[in-house]
């Protein structure tokens, strides 16, 4: 029976010849990763299921990247539960601060994600890991908890949705604005369950970062997961730092799909999504006068380091707007070093930025950058809800690093090419 | 399972920010959590809100963050059960896991009004609304979550199928 790549991955984790949409199977997981946030509540499950051990201590991902360095004691007590549960479990893989980064951005680059794995997380945004090839998705703490005692979880096989992107890119316009431009026409729910697929001639040359903001952003539109074919592009970017044995699947042709949709890319300007939905997306030119307080770059997203060269390219040479707060967070301290030696960081420092310690930063309200009542900004990042970044009344504007870097030098949401 | 209860109207893509927002999930304890219930969109509602209540919501009720704080929040505060259009899916995971049942019913979702009292039965999916008379169908529970339910849950779920087989 043909099957698609989600489908292939899944049917080979559940030990069966073939899986269709609607199974529900017992599915091997490959690597768990939960952080600050969310691990506590799993570990207190963990506990409560009464599991001596987790099922594997090389497979369990603890990295603290939403509350840290600790913003308050109580986030301070969660973290150190994590700490004290990660040592009483002799983790291999617990990220303290200092070689922690955003897990998201963090576990690829550190090899650990690999091309035709099953990744589960306690977290929504694990659905990024699919544009290795992989499938991940995100889940609760008490998933976790339960994936953390059998190594094993129980999933519904998603039908696939293929999006199909052709054209050619024009410049400053890159995986952000791809996805924003489906969530923009089917919405929110418009995956919900489903699985999908990114295909086309567009993304033939597009880099790793672009293909996991894309990915990241699945789950904006509800779906399970996210998901590309692997080609030569995946397999330079694993080959050297992968630590397990990469699978490298195509989806068959013939292979039953929920629907297909086109996208032509030739076109295509910068996306904005405008409070208070991902869906909310508008093409820059047509954003209208849109006057900011705060500039955000960073975020599991786009603070890739490719990101920060976007944003430094349009930042050099130039200043913020007067009174405006453009705060920059690379993803991971590896990211950090080498924006450092590329003299990034100069150039935002020279710039007027304010560079923040790897970790989510303000993008989910947590702290170093949260939003005063009446406030806009515009970020990065990858949600944009009532209050996400701070006071219910202040305003969250998303778009790609370009836009971010030209719009905290205009003061104002505007494009590139208006600098 | 039968529950009673007023009924708490919520629109269409509740996300889980506006259930428990960020700057209170620096705790995992319930009944703190219960206390900052729809903090910034209802502010009212975890000091009014009475054991049995039902919130219904439109589509795609949960969307957004993993965070169990959120289902956690909603089932500390009393409410009994959630109805709504549809459910984003990881919400949906997490609120049958921890054990609070959820009602997929289109009908429901729209004509049920803020304050009307209801009554739930959760086994036959059938919503009575006690204050206009009408009753309407709901989704049935798909087998595999009433297996949960009646486990008590994921985690006696699986201390019982999983890890006695392993022992």
């Amino acid at each position: 029976m043909p099957m698609t790549i989600t489908e292939k991955i899944l049917a080979r984790h559940a030990g069966l010849e073939s899986v269709a949409p609607g199974d529900l199977i017992e599915v091997k997981v490959d690597l768990a990763f939960a952080h600050d946030f969310t691990a506590p509540i799993a570990i207190q499950v963990f506990k409560d299921i009464g599991a001596p051990k987790v099922f594997d201590r090389k497979k369990v991902a603890l990295v603290a990247d939403h509350f840290v360095p600790n913003k308050d004691i109580a986030s301070a007590e969660q973290a150190k539960l994590m700490r004290e549960f990660a040592r009483e479990q002799q983790l291999e893989l617990y990220y303290e601060v200092g070689e922690a980064g955003i897990g998201h951005v963090l576990l690829p680059e550190q090899g650990l994600v690999v091309p035709g794995q099953v990744v589960i997380g306690a977290d929504s945004h694990t659905c990024a890991y699919g544009a290795l090839g992989a499938f991940s998705t995100g889940v609760g703490s008490t998933d976790m908890a339960a994936v953390m005692a059998t190594g094993e979880i129980w999933l519904r096989v998603p039908p696939t949705i293929r999006v199909e992107y052709t054209g050619t890119l024009r410049p400053h316009v890159g995986g952000k604005d791809l996805i924003l431009r489906l969530i923009g026409e089917i919405g929110v729910e418009g995956a919900l369950y489903s699985a999908l697929e990114f295909c086309g001639d567009a993304l033939r040359g597009l880099s790793m970062p672009h293909r996991f903001a894309m990915a990241n952003m699945a789950v904006e539109a509800g779906a399970k997961n996210g998901i590309m074919e692997p080609d030569e592009i995946t397999r330079a970017y694993v080959e050297g730092r992968a630590r397990w044995e990469p699978l490298f699947l195509k989806s068959d042709a013939g292979a039953k799909l929920e629907k297909t949709i086109a996208i032509d890319v030739s076109s295509l300007e910068p996306q904005i999504a405008f409070p208070p939905s991902p869906a909310n997306v508008k093409p820059v030119s047509e954003a209208g006068n849109v006057t900011l307080d705060q500039v955000f770059i960073g975020s599991c997203t786009n603070g890739w380091l490719e990101d920060l060269r976007d944003a430094a390219s349009l930042l050099k040479g130039r200043k913020k707007a007067p009174g405006l707060r453009l705060i920059i967070i690379p993803a991971t301290p590896a990211i950090l070093r080498e924006a450092m030696k590329e003299g990034i960081i100069e150039t935002f420092l020279e710039a007027g930025a304010v560079i923040g310690p790897p970790c989510c930063g303000p993008c989910l309200g947590g702290h170093m950058g949260l939003l005063a009542s009446g406030e806009r900004a515009l970020a990065t990042t990858n949600r944009n809800f009532v209050g996400r970044m701070g006071h219910p009344k202040s305003e969250v504007f998303l778009c790609n690093p370009f836009v971010a870097a030209a719009s905290a030098v205009l003061g104002r949401i505007g494009s590139p090419e208006e600098l | 399972m039968k529950y009673e209860g007023k009924v708490w109207k919520f629109g269409d893509d509740v996300d889980t920010d506006l259930i428990i927002p960020s700057r209170y999930c620096n705790v995992s304890d319930g009944a703190l959590l219960a206390k900052h219930a729809f903090a910034d969109g209802k502010p009212e509602f975890a000091s009014t809100v009475s054991p049995g209540d039902v919130i219904v919501g439109g589509r795609n009720f949960g969307c957004g963050s993993s965070r169990e704080h959120a289902p956690i929040a909603i089932k500390a505060s009393g409410v009994s059960v959630i109805i709504a259009k549809s459910f984003a899916r990881i919400f949906y995971r997490n609120a049958f896991n921890i054990g609070l049942p959820l009602l997929e019913s289109v009908d429901a979702a729209e004509e049920l009004q803020e304050g009307d009292r209801l009554s739930v039965d959760l086994i036959h999916g059938k919503i009575e609304n006690l204050t206009r008379g009408k009753s309407y169908g709901a989704r049935p529970i798909p087998p595999f979550m009433e297996r949960l339910i009646n486990a008590g849950g994921l985690v006696e779920h699986i201390r019982k199928e999983k890890l006695q087989k392993r022992a």
